[in-house]
């Protein structure tokens, strides 16, 4: 029986694992900083402070980035557990229907020209969003709007902009290589200002959250869900655009990080069930800890040398999605 | 007192297919009109139609006294409920919850189900012979066990107007006449009204008022069920001869 208690409860559960994820993540680093330090920091006057380097290294660095990594995590994590509803699949994640491909051809291609790093960020945004209207156009044709063609046409999309990355790739000059690759496997060092992402967080969570009962019905199936009230050619075309958005802030802020959003809403949905009214919120806070966590490893692990976080997300996201494939009745050859 | 289902001047098509023309008929509360029809005449088209989720081609269908686009669809999912054929179920889910979501209609968007909404859910699923399959999984039924708690759902949904596609598939006898029972005696007892599509003549003549028969090519009969139910019309319907025998006043119609 669901209910609202049991609900509030997983969330602030979450959210306390939140804020502990980004304690980790400001206390880390070459530079060891003090809990003190960080209350200091985050709250207190530090001017003319003898402290001011911890203090100057957490506000300036860590916490942006620590920011930065929470919002995005949380969005692709969001954007997952929307994917599975619409396509009705739990295997779907917010890359399937090829933004991240659409943003990888943006960024590059500005890379490519040498354009600076504000107009990478608008390449890939600009990217994923003309990879979405294409996927959205062609899929709709006219008017029949199944999963299999929304998928197909994503795939597809998809393919097209890998052949794009490559191209670019192959012609680009070797000092600029690097870079891309760190962009295409997700990298937080880039990472201008946590802002966009976490305001796109609110306003994602502030949209999604009223509908998630309707949702819940969108997951059983249209027949179903318009006989009991839901308008369903409304919500899923809501549900898309915001799944798409959320995606493209994400990428736009950290590049392709992978798997946080299959495996996070995945794992969620087999702890404590697919309520939509609890599972959006707690995939959010759950990516959001991830990314942190990961992050702040891909930072620490190899210092001074940073990793790609995108790395790590699917060294750990591999082998745990292997594992609930084999493990769920549902996702595998039942 | 206004029908429960006005149906006036009715065309339904879907693709090339005429299912309908020129259908009308009235629906008062506590009657229950069986649906028989050959495989692809679009028994299913007519049912979603009268749902309310299929644009007719032509004509007027009221709910309650009211068209479908005045009630919108929150009210019209209060008033009447659909059975579909088949049961999506991509994601993990109990059965409970799964007999819940027919209080969807009824929860304002902030409200989460209560001690009222859990009760009819539990009560419906008892209805069906599904008590104590509450925390099962919905993946763990049985193909009859998932079409039962479908129809647990729509119990919880508690309509006025029941529109069930086919509510006997996968279901064994016992099953099959349990349910027809559970829904005459809602209609006798509650009033509701019931829309059914029927493969079994025998059974439609035993829980039906009357019959509306779908010929193919948009031609239609409609009337009470023992003056539409014969041999002839029948055999004409399935294009297969059958034959009647009695028992007593029961009629019993047999394929050749």
């Amino acid at each position: 029986m669901p209910t609202r208690r049991r609900a509030l409860l997983v969330i602030l559960l979450l959210a306390l694992l939140g804020l502990a994820s980004l304690a980790i993540a400001l206390a880390a680093g070459s530079l060891p900083v003090s809990a003190a330090d960080i209350g200091r920091a985050l709250f207190g006057d530090t001017a003319g402070d003898t402290e001011g380097v911890a203090a100057e290294v957490v506000r300036s660095l860590r916490l942006p980035r620590a920011l930065a990594a929470f919002a995005c995590g949380a969005l692709l994590a969001l954007a997952g557990a929307l994917m599975q509803v619409l396509l009705r699949n739990p295997l779907a994640d917010p890359y399937v229907l090829g933004i991240s491909g659409g943003a990888s051809v943006g960024a590059l291609g500005a890379m490519l020209l040498g354009l600076p790093a504000l107009l990478v960020h608008g390449g890939a945004f600009g990217g994923a969003l003309a990879a979405t209207l294409l996927v959205f156009g062609l899929a709709r044709g006219e008017g029949s709007w199944t999963q299999t063609r929304l998928l197909l046409t994503g795939v597809i999309v998809a393919a097209g902009c890998g052949a794009a990355v490559a191209l670019i790739l192959s012609i680009a000059p070797e000092n600029k290589l690097r870079g891309m690759l760190f962009w295409l496997m997700g990298d937080l060092s880039h990472a201008a200002t946590p802002a966009p992402a976490l305001l796109m967080l609110a306003l994602g969570l502030l949209a999604a959250l009223p509908f998630s009962r309707d949702l819940n019905l969108l997951a059983r199936g249209d027949i179903t869900a318009r006989a009991l009230g839901v308008p369903v050619a409304r919500l899923r075309g809501g549900v898309y655009v915001l799944a798409a958005l959320a995606t493209a802030v994400a990428v736009t802020t950290t590049g392709a990080v992978g798997f946080v959003g299959l495996v996070v809403p995945h794992l969620v949905r087999l702890a404590i069930g697919n309520d939509q009214r609890v599972l959006l919120p707690a995939a959010a806070l759950a990516g959001g800890i991830l990314l942190t966590l990961a992050d702040t490893l891909a930072r620490t692990i190899v210092a001074p040398q940073q990793l790609p976080v995108g790395v790590l997300t699917a060294l750990i996201g591999v082998p745990v999605f292997l594992y609930l494939l084999t493990r769920s009745p549902r996702g595998g050859a039942s | 007192m206004t029908a429960l289902l006005s149906v006036r001047d009715l065309e339904v098509n879907v693709g090339d297919v005429r299912v309908a023309a020129g259908l009308g008929f009235d629906l008062e509360a506590g009657q229950r009109l069986a649906i028989l029809g050959r495989n692809g005449t679009g028994k299913t088209t007519l049912l979603s139609t009268l749902a309310g989720l299929r644009e007719p081609g032509a004509g007027s269908l009221l709910l309650c006294g009211e068209s479908y686009e005045k009630l919108g669809l929150r009210r019209a999912a209060r008033l009447r409920g659909l059975l579909p054929q088949g049961h999506l179920d991509a994601f993990q889910s109990t059965v409970l919850e799964t007999a819940l979501i027919g209080r969807h209609p009824h929860l304002d968007r902030w409200a989460w189900e209560g001690r009222e909404d859990e009760r009819l859910a539990r009560e419906a699923l008892a209805a069906v012979d599904l008590a104590g399959f509450g925390a099962r999984e919905v993946h763990t039924l049985s193909g009859g066990e998932r079409q039962r708690l479908a129809i647990a759902a729509l119990l919880a949904q508690q309509p006025g107007l029941y529109l069930l596609d086919e509510p006997l598939a996968h279901l064994d006898l016992n099953h099959q006449i349990a349910v027809l029972d559970l829904l005459s005696r809602r209609a006798r007892e509650d009033g509701v009204g019931i829309v059914m599509v029927l493969h079994d003549i025998n059974l439609a003549l035993r829980h039906a008022d009357r019959a509306l028969l779908l010929f193919g090519e948009g031609r239609t009969l409609e009337g009470p069920a023992e003056a539409v139910l014969t041999v002839e019309t029948l055999s004409r319907l399935y294009g297969h001869p059958l034959r009647e025998m009695r028992d007593g006043a029961a009629r019993y119609l047999v394929p050749e």
